[in-house]
């Protein structure tokens, strides 16, 4: 079973965001920069697979150089192979350009089955799977917290509002993972994982490698763009309720603030 | 007359999410800043006879695609009917709710019809006849206004909660029109449908939330997170911390990785407020902090604080909500 895995860096979840001095975009200079979390659930769902039934694990991802370091990562937790779509002219696209690289990408490797997180935790575009299934013209599951396959199908269990739902596709299809760390709970690289990391292939792509212009996925493609930026409103310091009073009297101060003052209770 | 506003209503067990009103509300403010009509996309099975319903939340128009095959929401069926009926309508602009399927259906519409999408917004105006978004980024710890590039369709998916919910006009009725579109073959298909029963209220859509964290100390002491929230009627949740303890489900967990909530009032319970998890419940519209470390970063988002052991307040609390409930009803 040939698996690939759409792959996408991001900042650190414990990052502080600030907004850089075009208005829109934020300061990357202090970042910590790490897998998309829902992404290295799909690595490890991907890994899972291959234990299974054998095959290979190709993650794909894009962006500039930084970039290597996460993949590395992805290899040394076990993966095979690398592809890096490292082409300027995806700045500034929207999230169906960058679909239309990775779709392109994915076809040249034309795996039995596509994995990726559900979303980002930078721009949470939440788009990236859907679009590249659509464009690859192949049915997708979104949100898998289970996976499995039997070879010719994949199924997952997905939560929705208010409940579950089990579904399945044949192959070929992506499946967009959710979950948590406490569901994937995400393997480590291992030391000798690491070193052999450094010798597994990974291969640097331009768009026109893939057949693309930048004028289909480039940021002049682009039909939705950011134009500016700006912080949530700063909470005003709200108030301790101590005074003299005893845990009854908080509580009953409490009560009816919730009550008489933000009148929510 | 210049181009409709068209929404997409979804609908569960027989009827309208409340969500979908919320949507058609919010479509109804559009089409009015725009001087135009608003249409609606109703897509299932056995859904025609509630279709005229959504008249009273400002909809003229609801096409209606009502066939067996639609029976369960999958993004292979789902997709070419409603994008068949949004190239009909022509829309200047395409609404629908950034619930999970609603998301889901977005993107894969917005690749389908080559169009823009913006998930989640918070906020839609329109200025000079142009539609803007605004929608969170980083869970929440920005904010990003995006625009359409000229002549894109902009697709939007609006964050349950937010959008205000218009008074339904109870004996307004919309025009319904069925189409017929042909549903490709699906090579996916819905094994098993289990709805939760219990009543259990939803963490992206409850209006309060009780939440424990590390300071729960166990999963034993959630019955006291899970009574408080029975007595509010409240949903609950968890940090992080408590999910990778394996204290509680990972579908509770709020913050940047889990869930993002938006509820008129957050309690936290023995959470000291990390980062990531200030970005998933940061909007709450009131926000109350129990916790005995007086320094936990939480309190600097609390409008209320308590520095106190929770296992002497919460007890304590929860009689004082119940008598206040028994009082007030």
């Amino acid at each position: 079973m040939n698996i690939v895995v759409l792959l996408k860096q991001t900042p650190d979840t414990e990052s502080v965001i600030r907004i850089a001095g075009d208005g829109k975009s934020v300061v990357t200079s202090d970042l910590k920069w790490i897998i998309n979390p829902y992404d290295e659930f799909a690595v490890e769902a991907a890994l899972r697979l291959k234990e299974k039934h054998g095959g290979s694990v190709t993650i794909v991802s894009w962006g500039p150089q930084r970039v290597v370091e996460s993949i590395r990562t992805a290899l040394a937790m076990g993966a095979d192979s690398g592809v890096l779509v490292d082409d300027e002219a995806l700045e500034g696209s929207d999230s169906l350009g960058i679909a239309k690289a990775l779709a392109a990408a994915v076809q040249e490797l034309s795996p039995d089955i596509v994995l990726c997180g559900s979303r980002a935790v930078d721009y949470d575009e939440a788009q990236r799977g859907p679009m590249v299934a659509e464009l690859l013209g192949w049915p997708h599951l979104a949100l898998g917290v289970a996976v499995d396959s039997d070879g010719s199908k994949v199924s997952i269990d997905r939560p929705i509002e208010g409940g579950k739902v089990t579904t399945e596709a044949d192959l070929p299809a992506l499946v967009t993972l959710g979950g948590s760390h406490a569901v994937w709970s995400p393997r480590y690289a291992s030391l000798p994982g690491i070193m052999k990391a450094k010798k597994k292939p990974l291969a640097a792509k331009k768009l026109s490698d893939l057949g693309l212009d930048s004028s289909e996925c480039g940021s002049g493609a682009a039909k939705i763009s950011i134009i500016s930026l700006e912080m949530p409103p700063q909470r005003t310091p709200g108030r301790i309720i101590d005074g003299d009073l005893d845990t009854l009297g908080k509580a009953q101060e409490l009560v009816r603030a919730l009550h008489d003052e933000a009148k929510v209770i | 007359m210049s181009k409709c506003v068209c929404i997409i209503a979804e609908f569960r067990g027989g009827n309208f999410r409340r969500v979908s009103f919320e949507v058609a509300s919010e479509g109804r403010r559009v089409a009015d800043s725009l001087g135009t009509s608003l249409c609606a996309i109703v897509v299932g099975a056995g859904i025609a006879g509630k279709a005229a319903e959504l008249g009273r939340y400002g909809v003229d128009k609801v096409y209606i695609v009502d066939n067996p095959a639609l029976e369960s929401y999958l993004a292979e069926t789902y997709v070419p009917a409603v994008a068949e009926v949004v190239e009909k309508c022509d829309p200047a602009v395409v609404i629908l709710p950034a619930s999970v399927d609603g998301k889901d259906l977005a993107a894969r519409l917005s690749a389908r019809l080559g169009a823009g999408l913006a998930q989640d917004c918070t906020q839609v105006v329109c200025e000079n006849g142009t539609v803007k978004a605004k929608r969170p980024i980083f869970a929440g710890k920005c904010f990003a206004w995006c625009e359409w590039a000229e002549g894109a369709l902009p697709v939007v998916s609006c964050r349950p909660n937010v959008m205000d919910c218009m008074a339904p006009m109870e004996e307004k009725k919309a025009e319904t029109e069925t189409v017929e579109c042909s549903i490709p073959e699906a090579r996916s298909r819905v094994l098993g449908l289990d709805l939760d029963t219990s009543g259990k209220v939803e963490l992206t859509e409850a209006e309060i939330i009780v939440s424990g964290g590390r300071g729960m100390k166990g999963p034993e002491n959630y019955t006291m997170i899970e009574d408080l929230a029975r007595i509010l009627g409240a949903a609950v949740g968890a940090s992080r911390a408590a999910v990778d303890s394996g204290w509680r489900p990972h579908a509770d967990q709020v913050g940047q990785t889990g869930k993002v909530v938006n509820p008129n009032l957050y309690i936290a319970v023995g959470i000291s407020g990390a980062i990531q998890h200030l970005a998933g419940m940061g909007s709450s519209k009131y926000i109350v902090a129990i916790n005995k470390d007086s320094e936990a970063p939480i309190f600097s988002k609390a409008d209320y604080g308590i520095v106190e052991d929770l296992f002497n307040f919460i007890p304590v609390f929860k009689d004082e909500v119940e008598k206040f409930k028994s009082t007030c009803t």
